[in-house]
């Protein structure tokens, strides 16, 4: 009865089925028109949905926009321009019937937990972009939601203020004991602060388990890419392997008849300690135009000459290739 | 560049002429007549009456036009439109065609009630809303506009009911545009002539309006009418330094 539990459509967008205890933190991945945005907008109400989707037990379709116990952080915020920051988080209580002096001190103690006390005079337009988000993340769970929506809170952050606030927003996560839906195109979203993956592409469910799970056996190319692995198709079966066990040479190696392609440098740029290939497929086998990672040393790749436009021949011993069923095609 | 000259010469001549032809001594003198006195005091008030009516009607319209989807809303709004590009006393004919004592509303409002809108204040006010709306309109429907309708949502979401959202949410956004738009409409009311002297003719202290004023004014008293026109003059650009910041280019204001 309690969490979430999820079996909706939104015609011509995504269909879904998925259920979630309380206390998950459920990172939903996915291309772009995968349906991410239309199942956050289905469950807060702002796009009409069929089926149901049962937060704590009573249907969220049937409910009013308003009366939904649902917290949404959109991915610009869209804080209320001409309140301040404890206004902005001060309006769900207002809303809801608290008295103005009560709403702002439960605003103010939001703001504090989330380390912008200081900053709550201030109108929207005075905060940087991480200041902004953590205002709109107060505001979403000052009402104390049930199911909590963030729409790629992550994204239109420079690198290092995602970084913080990532850290931040796992602790307020793991406190929280309503279910989250955490709509995101970063792995590392997904694989740090979530227990649960969803995979959707051309809006249906592909994929749906933990983060290790996901990131071991990916059920799509692009989740593969996304945690940074290759998958090639094979039948009814993906074939995945890392792309530090991709040897690259320039002529055709010798051995195992199975896993060698001959392609196309189309791309080499440093990652950590390694230069990191992406090599387009060619030749005459079904993986022809496909796009795979590979690492090489930087040594390597100079004395190679693996620049963009090298003809190359890559290889993957038998033993580095996992073999799982895939997902029956979209 | 000679072009440009021109057109500015041509705006700022005219304005400059009447500046320069008025009797400035005499001015004071002009200004103290009952005649100009009530003039103006019943100008300023059917205009503000006008707006405050154009605001009332005006501001549930726009709100429909820019944030609810409905069959044949382009054609409402071409219509809306219309008072805008018609030729002032075509609109006092129309307004005497419907309001007028044998027109299609007059006449069984006349029969009812025995009140009738032309030669009133009332038909002063009416000819300004009916000349004024379009400007209300447009200029809210267009604040709306500018509002993304996601905060809204995010209010929605907050346990906002619509109302609500409206009070604390959209109208403090769109309010600069609804001054705007208030400002506008009571700007054209005020100068408002071939309409209201269409339908109301021009009796002192009931119909007679500052443009009417002058207009009659012109034909006996040419100094008289000079001094009046300078009294507009003065009140345009009084309107005018109030919407400089939406105007004439923000002086440290965000856009």
């Amino acid at each position: 009865m309690s969490g979430l539990d999820v079996d909706l459509a939104v015609p011509d967008r995504v269909t879904a089925a998925f259920t979630a205890d309380p206390g998950d933190v459920v990172a939903v991945i996915g291309p772009n028109g995968a349906g991410k945005s239309s199942l956050l907008s289905a469950l807060s109400g702002l796009v009409p949905a069929q089926g149901t989707a049962l937060l704590d037990g009573t249907d969220l379709l049937t409910q009013r926009v308003r009366d939904r116990r649902v917290g949404l952080v959109f991915q610009d915020q869209m804080l209320f321009p001409h309140l301040s920051a404890l206004d902005n988080v001060a309006f769900g209580p207002r809303a809801r019937g608290t008295g103005r002096g009560t709403a702002r001190e439960t605003a103010r103690g939001w703001l504090d937990r989330l380390g912008i006390a200081d900053l709550a005079a201030r109108r929207p337009r005075q905060l940087s972009g991480g200041q902004a988000q953590r205002v709109a993340i107060a505001r979403a769970l000052v009402t104390d939601p049930a199911l909590l929506l963030l729409d790629e809170p992550m994204s239109g952050l420079d690198v290092r203020v995602a970084t913080a606030l990532r850290l931040e927003l796992a602790g307020h996560l793991a406190a929280y004991d309503g279910v989250t839906v955490l709509v995101t195109h970063d792995p590392i979203d997904a694989l740090t602060v979530a227990n649960r993956v969803l995979v959707l592409d051309g809006g249906r469910v592909l994929q749906y388990g933990s983060p290790a799970e996901v990131a071991h056996t990916p059920a799509t190319g692009h989740v593969a890419r996304l945690v940074g692995l290759n998958v090639l198709r094979a039948g009814d079966h993906w074939r995945a392997f890392d792309p530090h066990a991709v040897t690259v040479d320039l002529a055709a190696p010798s051995g195992s008849a199975r896993n060698r392609w001959p392609g196309q440098v189309m791309s080499a740029t440093p990652y950590g300690g390694v230069v990191r290939l992406v090599v387009r497929l060619a030749g005459d086998g079904p993986e022809t135009g496909e796009d795979v990672l590979a690492d090489v040393t930087p040594a390597a790749a100079a004395e190679l000459g693996l620049t963009p436009g090298r003809p190359v021949w890559l290889s993957v011993k038998e033993t580095s290739v996992r073999s799982y069923p895939a997902p029956a095609p979209a | 560049m000679v072009p440009a000259t021109v057109a500015v010469l041509m705006l700022l001549v005219p304005l400059g002429a009447l500046v320069i032809g008025t009797d400035l001594t005499d001015l004071w003198r002009q200004l103290g007549t009952d005649l100009l006195r009530e003039a103006l005091w019943l100008s300023v008030l059917t205009s503000t009456l006008a707006m405050l009516l154009c605001l009332l009607l005006g501001l549930p319209l726009a709100w429909l036009l820019a944030r609810v989807s409905f069959r044949g809303r382009g054609i409402v709004r071409a219509l809306v439109t219309v008072p805008l590009v018609l030729p002032p006393v075509v609109a006092g004919i129309a307004l005497r065609e419907a309001f007028g004592r044998t027109g299609l509303l007059g006449a069984p409002l006349l029969e009812q009630t025995g009140f009738s809108f032309p030669y009133t204040t009332y038909g002063v006010v009416l000819a300004h809303t009916f000349v004024s709306l379009p400007f209300v309109v447009i200029a809210i429907e267009g604040a709306l506009r500018s509002v993304d309708t996601r905060v809204e949502q995010a209010a929605a979401t907050l346990g906002a009911s619509r109302w609500l959202t409206f009070r604390r949410v959209t109208a403090p956004l769109v309010l600069p545009g609804i001054a705007a738009g208030m400002v506008l409409g009571w700007a054209r009311s005020l100068g408002e002539f071939g309409a209201t002297i269409t339908f109301n003719g021009n009796y002192p202290g009931t119909t007679q309006t500052m443009p009417t004023l002058i207009y009659v004014t012109r034909q006996s008293d040419r100094p008289a009418a000079l001094a009046l026109s300078l009294v507009m003059l003065a009140f345009s650009i009084g309107i005018l330094l109030l919407l400089r910041e939406r105007w004439l280019g923000p002086v440290g204001a965000s856009a």
